[in-house]
């Protein structure tokens, strides 16, 4: 690959250059540098979290061309190059919360708030997608999304809410 | 959870890629969505020295249809890809059915068709229903290409009969006469959870007789298999659900269940049954493939 170079310690660096948030990042990463490391530890973009580390919990969900879920522990940083992402802290474009996070708020949809974030994002891709789902769609676009204090149901709430439709009881 | 450390190569063409993999031999993998691979590194299952990532490789994501060839998808199609294709959706609609069943959004994001076939995981969930549809996957390999049907790429649980510089390219499924299909998955939960059954079908029916039937089966043998005596004994049969009854009691017979921590062999075998004659009523009620 061109844009590798072997450090002083023998150690491969790849040149990547990564949106996110609008934000171009031209850094060195090492070959196994994850995803969510080098939001959270290269950008301090600590908003994108870990939880199980393995594609099951979808803590770490951050949006791939601005409107794919996908889970950022299973993706390498030198795969990422050259692409665009927006992690929760790209969500609200100006100081004023997005919709989606005022509705959040709203009916209570998170308690510890962990999983806040993946939630968040994964709600973002369905409504921008699909600005009207069903109970069931709602369901289906965050069954990726593990919370284990809410139950969820608030969290439906939120989201079907956010989409202007009646709130399931 | 860190990753040990490798080298990493994202080559421009499938030829370069191949050359790569035969140059470092077993210990270079391909890397596609990672959602296995990089899953099975950070446990140690495995340790490559080497990933050669084929995401430049645009040739390989596509989904068409070639007059005369079939539908060809190309191996690095996500599985939301083949929920989402437009020629999937009008043409074998069990295929897009049976990919929205896997794993959740985020996986379905990035895992990829070609992925799921070389892992060679039994409980796999696009290898029945592509055998169920007489399937045939392209290889490319420092030799060149060459084509072998999808039932047998399976060597055994993680072995595939491709050779170490060979990548799947593609997945064609040929023009047929099938006038049904359908994949059923059975987990322990609606998302997220692997199969501990999973039976595709497609079958032919004209005038109430089945002319024709092929039946897969996932999770239930080292490798998904064919249940080739289901298939002879439904021919020519008259639909009933007497027949379907039985197509089912003689899968059980074809499958080799293990016991693991998701079923036993016993109730695995069991279920053989029941989704058999339950995949094989749809996929005739339903009329389309
Ligand atoms: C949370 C979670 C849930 C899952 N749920 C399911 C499920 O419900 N059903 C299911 O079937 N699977 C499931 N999986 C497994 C996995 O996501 C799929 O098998 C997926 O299709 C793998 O594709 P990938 O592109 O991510 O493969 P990778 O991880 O990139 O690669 C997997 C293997 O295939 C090889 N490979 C990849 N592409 C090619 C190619 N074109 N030619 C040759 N070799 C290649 C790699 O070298 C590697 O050995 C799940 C995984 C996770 C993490
Ligand atoms: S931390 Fe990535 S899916 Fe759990
Ligand atoms: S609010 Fe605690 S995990 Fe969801």
């Amino acid at each position: 690959m061109s844009n590798m170079i072997i450090d002083k310690d023998g150690v491969r660096r790849y040149v990547v250059s990564i949106t996110v948030n609008g934000d171009e990042y031209t850094k060195m990463v090492k070959s196994n540098t994850l995803l969510v490391n080098f939001l959270r530890d290269a950008l301090d973009l600590t908003g994108t979290k870990k939880g199980c580390e393995l594609g099951d919990c979808g803590s770490c969900t951050v949006l791939l061309d601005g409107k794919t879920p996908i889970n950022s522990c299973l993706m390498l940083a030198v795969e990422a190059d050259g692409r665009e992402f927006i992690t929760v802290e790209g969500v609200a474009s100006h100081e004023k919360l997005d919709h989606i996070q005022e509705k959040f708020i709203e009916h209570g949809a998170l308690q510890c708030g962990y999983c806040t974030p993946g939630m968040i994002l994964s709600a973002k891709a369905l409504l921008t997608r699909n600005p009207k789902p069903t109970e069931h769609e709602v369901r289906e676009a965050i069954a990726g999304n593990l919370c284990r204090c809410t139950g969820y149901i608030n969290i439906i709430k939120a989201i079907m809410d956010a989409s202007g439709q009646e709130i399931p009881m | 959870m860190y990753l040990p450390d490798f080298e990493y190569y994202a080559p421009d063409s499938i030829a370069e890629a191949c050359k790569l993999l035969s140059q470092f031999g077993p210990r270079a993998k391909v890397l596609a969505g990672g959602t296995d691979l990089i899953a099975k590194m950070k446990n140690e299952v495995l340790k490559p020295e080497i990933l050669i990532s084929i995401k430049k490789l645009d040739q390989m994501k596509k989904i068409e249809y070639v007059p005369g060839k079939g539908v060809v998808i190309g191996a690095r199609s996500t599985h939301n890809d083949l929920v989402n294709s437009k020629v999937l959706n009008e043409k074998y609609l069990s295929i897009s059915e049976a990919a929205h069943q896997m794993a959740a959004n985020q996986v379905r994001n990035a895992g990829t068709v070609g992925g799921n076939i070389s892992n060679a995981v039994p409980s796999a969930d696009l290898p029945p229903i592509f055998i169920a549809l007489n399937a045939a996957v392209k290889v490319t390999g420092v030799k060149g290409e060459r084509s072998l049907a999808l039932e047998d790429v399976f060597a055994g649980p993680g072995k595939t009969n491709l050779t170490q510089d060979e990548i799947i390219t593609e997945v064609i499924i040929p023009d047929q006469k099938m006038t049904g299909s359908n994949y059923i998955k059975f987990g322990l939960r609606g998302a997220g959870a692997l199969a501990v059954v999973g039976v595709a079908v497609a079958v032919q029916v004209e005038n109430n007789v089945i002319k024709d039937a092929r039946v897969a089966l996932g999770a239930v043998a080292a490798t998904p298999v064919r249940a080739k005596k289901t298939e002879e004994f439904l021919k020519g049969k008259k639909v009933s659900d007497e027949v379907l009854a039985e197509a089912g009691v003689i899968a059980s017979g074809e499958c080799k269940p293990i016991s693991d921590v998701r079923a036993s062999a016993e109730y695995r075998t069991d279920m053989v049954r029941v989704f058999t004659k339950r995949a094989l009523r749809a996929a005739i009620d339903k009329g389309h493939v």
